[in-house]
């Protein structure tokens, strides 16, 4: 009887999963989707609570249940507050790894209960472990390239990576061979052990190689993964919301990325399989010396301006610049000056990146431009400010043939008037690309901190 | 539990169904919402928290202990995915306010 309601219940939870992800996609309703997606999963975890499966376990499974439920929410909760904004995209990786981790321990513990005893199931259970333990150690590589850790700053190149990732792929489908052919005998086993050895190697091989900056395309892949090894894990125990719910996430997952790709003018084939190439044209003919300026110079350039448009980066996240800016942005308004931002859809390390910080530092989400909507008016703009922002600027993107860049969208911040560079020091971006706009004739440098240089702006404002 | 080819068939619908259902749903959203909506489905597919429980139920009634271990670790680890997930993603989404009257 009880497992009637239950199917009932999880048709309820299904519905509130399409609802809630139809609603994450509008910017006025994203929040209220956000909430129905989690109610969604409250019934979900509810009506499994009071399923016969769960009823038969008896009292210790029910307090080891409720335990881990009890340590999850709190160890989630706290980091969920804790963290700083600028640190949201590592934390969603690794979010995103746990759910992969726990799908392959799901699959592992099916297979010790012995739920699998046809081929088909023992492939479903095997795929749940192939497809979790990639997203599991990916997603981890992910997190710590994002969250700098040292050991990650050099790139990693493996020579020929796509034949020993097909080698290593060939042995987990092996391993999920023999557990089909045997689902419940000692085959089966050194299936599944070897199946969860060599996808979980798989992971970090296959994430290592691919440079930072084209993480958030992977954690978005890696979160269809995630949401794939869920559905897998559904068909063992005949789990519809599963299968449901994880597949939303993995047909989604894998759109969002295609989308991705698009903003940067990538295949996503290439960006898997290609090793990523090193500087390859550098210093090629005249090499000039961008000019620099102080913040004096640059406030009285600032004063006369009627129209400013921010162009900001990641650089923008690590010098934690974003309540700076929007000082910045009001002192001008107060000036009379029409004040937008250009958002290139891949700014910073996550698609939205800049929006959510701008966001926290209360810039009206109007103001928020995306590149295709400004563009047309950058030569009639004053000023553009560049912050901490680089291969989204520069103009091999557009004109350079050769460049790595080339054909990729940008903000053509070099057609404004006067185009300010904000910058740490003179170097080349994450993409190690040189940016031809940093000595063309209407640009000017301006070194340091990102967040002191527009602190110091707006205390020339104030003085003036 | 005995899974027969009809339920087989069944669940392989609901499967390419919700696939489809998936990419209908996602085409055409603004690129500023890319970060949460990654983050809000990324907690979706914290879902496998259900899968983890009644693995861990089942197991207990198998009496078989490493299961049962196994079971309630992924629990714990789903558990951080789905409440972090929702929890981040709605510390995101809160921040994108319409322009209020200003201040001051």
């Amino acid at each position: 009887m009880s497992d009637y309601i239950c199917i009932v219940l999880y048709m309820v939870s299904c519905v509130l999963f399409i609802m809630g992800i139809k609603k994450l996609g509008k910017a006025d309703t994203a929040r209220k989707g956000n909430l129905y997606s989690s109610i969604g999963m409250l019934i979900a975890v509810v009506s499994v609570l009071i399923s016969q499966d769960v009823i038969d376990g008896g009292l210790v499974s029910y307090l080891l249940i409720i335990l881990a439920i009890a340590g999850g929410s709190v160890v989630g909760f706290i980091w969920s507050k804790k963290v700083e904004m600028t640190g949201m995209p590592q934390l969603v990786a690794l979010f995103n790894g746990f759910g992969g981790l726990s799908s392959m321990l799901v699959a592992i513990s099916q297979y010790i209960a012995g739920v699998t005893e046809d081929s088909f199931t023992a492939l479903t259970l095997g795929l749940t472990i192939l497809i979790g333990a990639v997203a599991f150690t990916g997603s981890l590589i992910a997190w710590g390239k994002l969250a700098g850790l040292k050991i990650f700053k050099k790139n990693f190149t493996i020579p020929g990576k796509n034949i020993i990732n097909a080698c290593i792929l060939g042995v987990a489908v092996l391993g999920i061979i023999f557990l089909c052919i045997s689902p419940d005998g000692g085959l089966g086993v050194a299936g599944v052990i070897i199946t969860t050895l060599s996808s979980l190697v798989l992971g970090v091989t296959m994430v290592i190689t691919i440079g930072g900056g084209d993480m958030p395309v992977i954690i978005s892949f890696l979160n269809a993964l995630s949401g794939l090894a869920a559905a897998f894990a559904g068909f063992p125990i005949g789990n519809t919301v599963l299968i449901v719910s994880g597949c939303l996430v993995g047909a989604s997952g894998v759109i969002l990325t295609l989308i991705m790709c698009k903003a940067m003018n990538k295949t996503f084939a290439a960006l898997l399989f290609k090793t990523a190439k090193k500087k390859a044209s550098t210093a090629e003919g005249e090499h000039k010396e961008p000019k620099a300026m102080s913040v004096e110079d640059a406030f009285l350039i600032l004063e006369a301006a009627k129209s400013v448009v921010f162009i900001p980066g990641y650089g923008m996240a690590v010098a934690q610049a974003q309540h700076a800016v929007k000082e910045l942005c009001d002192v001008l308004e107060e000036n009379g000056c029409e004040v937008n931002f250009a958002i290139h859809p891949v700014a910073g390390r996550m698609p939205g990146h800049m929006n959510v910080l701008l966001a926290e530092a209360n810039v009206p989400y109007e103001q928020l431009k995306t590149a295709d909507e400004m563009n047309p008016q950058m030569p009639n703009t004053d000023i553009a400010i560049v912050i901490g922002a680089n291969d989204v600027v520069n103009p091999a993107a557009i004109n350079d043939e050769s460049s790595p860049l080339y054909g990729m969208p940008i903000v053509n911040a070099f057609e404004a008037r006067t185009v300010f560079v904000l910058k740490r020091g003179q170097g080349t971006g994450f993409s190690g690309i040189e940016n031809p706009l940093f000595t063309m004739d209407n640009t000017v440098m301006i070194y340091g901190d990102a967040k002191q240089t527009v602190s110091q702006l707006v205390v020339e404002f104030e003085n003036d | 539990m005995e899974i027969t080819t009809d339920t087989i068939m069944l669940l392989i619908f609901v499967f390419i169904i919700a696939a489809y259902l998936g990419v209908e749903l996602i085409s055409k959203v603004p690129s500023q919402l890319h970060t949460p909506l990654m983050s809000g489905t990324n907690a979706i597919s914290g879902i496998t928290i259900v899968g983890a429980i009644a693995a861990t139920a089942i197991n207990s009634s198998g009496n078989h202990v490493l299961g049962l271990i196994i079971g309630t670790i992924a629990i714990f680890f789903a558990t951080i995915n789905v409440i972090g997930g929702y929890f981040v993603t709605d510390r995101m989404l809160a921040m994108f306010k319409k322009k209020e009257a200003p201040k001051k």
